[in-house]
């Protein structure tokens, strides 16, 4: 177990802070669909952001900013809870 | 022993129940169960009175006021709770996982036995089920020690290398429900030794966001769960410390481990909680009659002072060791880890099983056991 | 060290008997110890309560085996109870009942109680108890169940009750 930390230096409870850099990609085994947005329909509610498992609707200033693709597992949800209807799953072209 | 001039008569359950109000938790959630009712019957009217400012969460089990309990102290409230035995079992589940995620819980348990069958008596059953789960665990002898290590338990949970749960037990009815000369400290005096509730990461600090509960693997369970040990290594100064800092406030020192006639004792008997009264009486009785007899009353079951075990018992030549919980197919817990203690020293460390469901041990049990007379279950009726 | 037994029916306040007896007795400089042992809890079945007391401090925890004084708040245990189990040699009894019982000391703690138009029949008993055994005084009796009952129970009804049984016994 080469690299790994001692008891001693490991966070007390294993309370984990958030670290963008160690943070897991979870979009590398996304279903073969993606999210897409028409902007123009978006109405910046963000239920996509209250219901996106994995964290992957960027968010700028209160607004909605569009997706992070290597945290986006292809799961549909946002699509689904979108009241504007604008957002559609789309082919994954990788 | 408090001094009867400035005593007053108070059950343990209401000894215990003005510790909890002179601390003043910020959440305690709850839920009945004899016979630790008393404990919170009691602090609910110092609640309703208006008398602490604690919010009461009033659940539907006992695990879930252990589950409250553990978001509530992580969260940043100083939190505290109270059990008895299937309560106690039913929490046991989550007392692991308050200790994994270093909740320093304070919790009252009136130390009762487990069913089947259902029995609402005294003994150490359940005390031995949360034995490995990462709490400490201090066993009180009477109304006016479950008072104090009440007041001192804060100060050992929150203690920065200590942050685990603590269970203050007292004896089921034998201190709940008896009435006993008991010296409260003033008010304002508790709560300056007890202080702010401060933990390191607590969850509603938004300047320092944190996860709780994370999942590990095998490369890191190992290292985490350590802590735990760890920590209890810690809690054995701690404990000290603040014993040491208490006896400065009230007189009464209530460490780790309670030495009692042993300075030359050829015989010792191991035990906790309230039959360690009953054993000092024998002891002067046997020293009057020239036997050289002592005690060592456990007070922290977890820690175990196992150093102090060791030097106290290292001029014995006998040690009976007795255990208020049965260990079926097994040895008795506290019987096993003091013969672990005193493996090759000269002392002969005998094991007894007593107590159980609340029966009765007499002086003349005691002395039997001294003399090395008694069976291995002591009042157990038997037909052989 | 003195012991003392007490034996009712769940409800009929013999574990408050046990404490005030023994609140008394802390108010008079002596160390105490009170308490109740149920069987399955209901009202009206047996219990026992039980007091004890010293000059020195009470360490032991065990059970009262030998108590030194029974008190029997409820006559018709008597039939069903044996109060006498491991009474000291010289040992005293006191029922609440008229006349006398089995050559038990009798306070017809009902009446008294009635007489006063109260219910403390425990409290009757209680003052007979410390005028048979000569403490604590009934000053001291009166004040601790001030102190403890005082809160919920008018203190004159509470020292009337208690000063029936006292002079029941005291004037023999």
């Amino acid at each position: 177990m080469a690299g790994l930390r001692p008891w001693e230096e490991l966070p007390i409870g294993g309370a984990v802070e958030p670290d963008p850099a160690l943070r897991p990609r979870t979009g590398g085994w996304r279903t073969g669909l993606r999210p897409q947005v028409d902007l123009d329909g978006c109405v910046n509610c963000l239920l996509c952001w209250v219901y996106c498992p994995d964290s992957a609707i960027r968010v700028v200033d209160g607004a909605f900013a569009g997706f992070d693709l290597d945290l986006c597992k292809g799961c549909e949800i946002c699509a689904a809870v979108c009241p504007a209807e604008t957002i559609a799953m789309v082919a994954d072209d990788g | 022993m408090a001094s009867v001039r400035t005593a007053r008569l108070l059950t343990g359950s209401e000894a215990v129940a003005n510790a909890m109000r002179q601390i003043d938790p910020d959440v305690v959630p709850i839920y009945p169960i004899t016979p630790q009712t008393p404990i919170i019957e009691r602090f609910t009217r110092f609640v309703a009175d208006g008398e602490t400012s604690t919010e009461i969460v009033n659940v539907e089990s006992e695990h879930s006021a252990m589950s409250a309990a553990v978001g509530s102290a992580l969260a940043g409230a100083r939190t505290m709770t109270a059990t008895s035995s299937q309560g106690l079992a039913l929490m046991v589940e989550v007392i692991y996982i308050a200790a994994g995620m270093r909740a320093p819980i304070v919790m009252a348990v009136g130390n009762r036995a487990l069913s089947a069958p259902i029995n609402i008596h005294g003994d150490h059953s359940d005390g031995y089920l949360a034995r490995d789960s990462g709490a400490i665990q201090l066993f009180a002898e009477n109304a006016q020690e479950a008072y104090d290590l009440m007041v001192m338990a804060p100060r050992i949970a929150e203690h920065p290398d200590v942050l685990l749960p603590v269970l203050v037990g007292q004896d089921g009815f034998t201190i709940t429900h008896s009435a006993e000369p008991v010296e409260l400290l003033p008010d304002e005096a508790v709560r300056a030794f007890v202080g702010e509730y401060r933990i390191p990461a607590p969850l509603l600090d938004l300047s320092a966001p944190r996860s709780q509960g994370m999942f590990a693997m095998p490369d890191y369970y190992f290292e985490l769960r350590h802590q735990i040990a760890a920590a209890m290594e810690r809690a054995r100064e701690v404990i000290e410390e603040v014993a040491a800092e208490y006896e400065e406030l009230s007189g009464r020192r209530l460490s780790a481990l309670e030495e009692y006639r042993l300075e030359d004792a050829e015989r010792a008997l191991v035990c906790m909680g309230s039959t360690a009264g009953t054993v000092k009486d024998v002891v002067d009785e046997l020293r009057a009659e020239g036997e050289r007899v002592g005690l060592l009353e456990v007070r922290s079951f977890r820690p175990l002072p196992i150093e102090r075990i060791r030097a106290a018992c290292s001029g014995c030549s006998e040690v009976a060791v007795l255990d208020r919980a049965d260990t079926p197919g097994g040895v008795g817990a506290l019987h096993a880890e003091c013969a672990a203690i005193l493996c090759g020293s000269r002392a002969r460390v005998r094991g007894h099983v007593y107590g159980l469901g609340g029966r009765d041990l007499s002086p003349a049990e005691i002395r039997a056991v001294f003399a090395g007379a008694a069976p291995r279950y002591v009042g157990l009726r038997s037909a052989s | 060290m003195k012991e003392i037994r007490w034996h009712a029916r769940a409800g009929q306040g013999a574990k408050t008997a046990s404490q005030l007896y023994a609140a008394a007795l802390l108010q008079a400089g002596k160390s105490v110890q009170a308490f109740p042992e149920y069987g399955p809890e209901r009202r009206g079945a047996p219990m026992r309560a039980y007091t004890r007391f010293d000059e020195r401090p009470i360490r032991r925890h065990d059970a009262v085996a030998m108590p030194d004084a029974v008190v029997v708040l409820e006559p018709s245990l008597l039939r069903d109870v044996d109060v006498e189990d491991g009474l000291r040699e010289g040992g005293l009894v006191l029922v609440n009942a008229e006349g006398s019982a089995n050559g038990y000391l009798a306070v017809p703690a009902e009446r008294l109680a009635a007489g006063l138009g109260s219910r403390f029949v425990n409290l009757v008993m209680v003052g007979a108890l410390a005028a048979a055994l000569g403490e604590p005084s009934l000053e001291e009796l009166q004040s601790a169940a001030a102190a403890l009952l005082g809160a919920k129970v008018d203190p004159h009804a509470l020292a009337a009750a208690l000063a029936a049984g006292w002079e029941h016994v005291w004037r023999g």
